[in-house]
């Protein structure tokens, strides 16, 4: 059984590589503004594959959606019968030559095809361009989806067949959603999207009763706890490749940093200088190296250290004698460094590099600022302002660090605080605290798609990895 | 050789055999024979063996530490007398005060011509009653106990790290409190948590807060308080005491604290 899975998968996957190889399609993307208007109809699975479709069906929907590229029909106007594959298509019937005799035939001629004509779902009430279909199956104790994507202003199936693959995964819910996020990420990758499947977000949870470092999928799905420290556990930080997470920890009494392998879960033993506070470790673009801040020294906190993996060789880098903490590394450049400090008052956000030297104020002095996230551009940040709110009150911000030019993403309902780009750098995480409860919550870095990722217990501090 | 079956019908048989032949009429006993004729020896005059009168322990019971006294008197023809336990030969009328620490039981032997004599006297020890139980211990109160009801919170501003007026009272009053507790727990350490409100940044609150802790310390220091037994940590804004979103409840948490030391 197990052979014949395995050469199922094999030659499947090397399908996959084939036809993705062969793939010669590249999409226009409209320079008008419009963004392409997809149809989405749901999915259905032959017999025991039915089982898992709505979980698959929630997911291509919320995938293709949160990319943010897609206007997708809403489901009402789509029309009822769905073609499952190219050859449920059916081509209208010619039109009526011209009876040169009189005009009383042909009266029966029909309007549409109730979803069997590409038209059908071109024309209103749906007004699509593109429409994703197919149908997944049980063979040989495999998930097998069999995705389409069509251009329906081709007129046939043939012509407007922009994606027609095989994908594969377990027979089982996330067997289903996996499938889901693969075909997804192929729909979303033909527009110029970056899928986030496979990337990861960490975050801070008190669910069990204690602050842990947990992560999850970027859907909010596969919540799973790493620490079990039963201490305060909190600031994750994820390195560039994602395999590692540096975090705060209280369990040794005072704060501490700690450094940990996400696959398997390992404490690499990270050396904490003798301080009252280490905390805040952020990496270098290249992995090697922490920025972080310490009270080593002069005895106060913070000031800006930078320290190998393993708390060797660590030096300071600022001076001042204002707390100054949260720096972060330009992961485009890796030659400045994002901060934040009350050299000037209340906390702002300060840039230098990476000796120290340049110190610049990014925000205008008002309010409060925090929580600098670089996009991965290395052009642009994401932090939490109070500017025109209460004091505490934060919102998420994007600025353009060359300009300065800022702009407000989030506006009032609680507190949004901790905002850290995706990988693909159109979509941020954020923590949203409104009464007394604190949720993960992802959104495309225009403010829109806003979506709600944690429940259980007060979830803050997410950070978003490959 | 038989099988199992053959082998049991076999015994069977036998046994039904002995069965049988136990069941024959018995043959009567023979009678018994005639009793021995009475003694009809000469009694030969021999001397008596001596008379242990008087052997005893007065009194029988003693507590453990006492002493006891044994008496003994011994008539007739007595060459020897002697009582075991370590007293050895003894006059054949005396006394000797004991004081076995366990319930011993002496022995008197009187040896004659006639023969030997023996005659015992027990002293029983009773084990002192256990001594009342400590008197309860004055509640001394704990390392906890004496941080909780003798030493006060300090507060500070908002976003701010010196102590403030009101802060200093209490602070010159929880020195002298510190001194005694430090005093009367010589090795303890206290820890001295800074704590702060929700407002800002984590990381900078924990900033904060070490700064709170560092403050009081130094405070402390200058009047006298051993530094090398005050501890700081910062919590930052991980530990509020208070967790409503108004100034009352902000204040609360903008403190330093103290607590026990490892």
């Amino acid at each position: 059984m197990k052979k014949v899975i395995c050469f199922v998968l094999a030659s499947a996957g090397a399908l996959l590589v084939l036809t993705a190889q062969q793939r010669p399609i590249q999409i226009e993307v409209s320079k008008d503004g419009g963004m392409p208007v997809i149809a989405i109809p749901d999915f259905r699975g032959s017999g025991d594959a039915q089982k898992f479709m709505a979980a698959f069906n929630e997911t291509l929907y919320a995938d293709v959606n949160s990319s943010g590229l897609f206007k997708i029909v809403s489901k009402s106007f789509l029309p009822l019968f769905v073609p499952q594959q190219p050859s449920d298509f059916q081509q209208p019937p010619p039109p009526p030559a011209d009876n040169p005799r009189g005009r009383s035939t042909q009266i029966t001629q029909p309007t549409n095809g109730g979803g069997h004509w590409m038209q059908d779902w071109a024309n209103p009430p749906a007004q699509a361009r593109y429409m994703a279909s197919g149908y997944t199956a049980v063979q040989n104790g495999v998930f097998v989806l069999q995705g389409w994507l069509y251009d329906l202003s081709k007129g046939n199936p043939t012509n407007g067949q922009l994606i027609g693959n095989r994908y594969l995964g377990s027979v089982d819910e996330a067997g289903a959603r996996k499938v889901a996020h693969e075909f997804a990420a192929d729909i979303v990758g033909l527009f110029g999207g970056k899928s986030l499947f496979g990337t990861h977000i960490f975050f801070s949870s008190n669910r069990t009763g204690h602050k842990e470092i947990w992560m999850m999928d970027p859907d909010g799905k596969n919540q799973r706890q790493i620490t079990r420290f039963n201490s305060i556990s909190t600031y994750p930080n994820v390195s560039p490749d994602g395999s590692k997470i540096a975090f705060t920890s209280w369990r040794p009494g005072q704060p501490a940093i700690f450094i940990f392998s996400v696959d398997p879960v390992r404490d690499l033993r990270y050396y904490n200088q003798t301080a009252s506070v280490n905390q805040a470790g952020s990496f270098t673009p290249d992995g090697k190296q922490i920025v972080y801040a310490s009270s080593a020294g002069n005895g106060v906190c913070c000031r800006i250290f930078i320290a190998n993996l393993d708390g060797t060789g660590f030096r300071p880098i600022s001076s001042s004698s204002a707390i100054e903490v949260e720096p972060k590394v330009n992961p485009k450049t890796g030659t400045d460094i994002v901060f934040t400090s009350g050299r000037s008052g209340p906390q702002q956000i300060y840039r230098m590099n990476m000796d120290g030297a340049d110190v610049e104020r990014l925000t205008a002095g008002t309010g409060e600022a925090s929580n600098p996230s670089w996009n991965p551009d290395g052009q642009h940040i994401a932090f939490a302002w109070t500017q025109g709110y209460a004091t505490g009150a934060f919102n998420i911000f994007t600025m353009s660090v060359a300009n300065r030019d800022y702009v407000q993403l989030t506006h009032g309902d609680g507190k949004n605080e901790n905002p850290s780009w995706a990988p693909d750098g159109a979509h941020i995480v954020f923590a949203k605290t409104r009464g007394r409860s604190s949720q993960i919550w992802s959104m495309l870095a225009n403010g829109t798609q806003l979506q709600q990722l944690t429940t259980v217990g007060d979830n803050e501090r997410p950070v978003w990895g490959k | 050789m038989f099988s199992k079956r053959k082998l049991s019908t076999i015994v069977l048989a036998v046994s039904l055999a002995m069965f049988a032949a136990g069941c024959k009429k018995k043959v009567p006993a023979p009678p018994p024979p005639a009793p021995p004729p009475p003694a009809t020896d000469v009694p030969v005059v021999r001397p008596a063996a001596p008379t242990v009168a008087q052997f005893t322990a007065e009194p029988t019971s003693i507590q453990r530490g006492q002493s006891a006294t044994l008496r003994w008197e011994v008539s007739g023809n007595a060459t020897s007398v002697s009582i075991d336990q370590g007293i050895g030969t003894v006059q054949s009328t005396g006394n000797r005060r004991v004081n076995p620490s366990d319930s011993t039981t002496y022995t008197l032997t009187a040896t004659g011509p006639g023969g030997s004599t023996t005659a015992s006297a027990t002293v029983n020890v009773a084990a002192p009653p256990p001594p009342p139980p400590p008197p309860a211990p004055a509640t001394v109160a704990t390392l906890g106990q004496r941080i909780d009801t003798e030493l006060s919170d300090a507060f500070f501003d908002y976003d701010k790290t010196d102590i403030r007026s009101d802060g200093r009272d209490i602070l010159t009053r929880d020195a002298a409190a510190l001194k005694a507790i430090l005093n009367d727990f010589p090795g303890a350490a206290i820890v001295i948590e800074g704590h702060c409100d929700e407002r800002g940044s984590a990381e900078y609150n924990l900033g904060l807060g070490d700064r709170r802790a560092s403050a009081a310390k130094e405070f402390l220091q200058g009047l006298g308080v051993p530094a090398d037994r005050l501890k700081t940590i910062s919590y930052g804004k991980e530990r509020p005491q208070c967790t409503e979103g108004n100034e009352t409840c902000w204040q609360k948490n903008r403190r330093v604290h103290f607590a026990p030391g490892q």
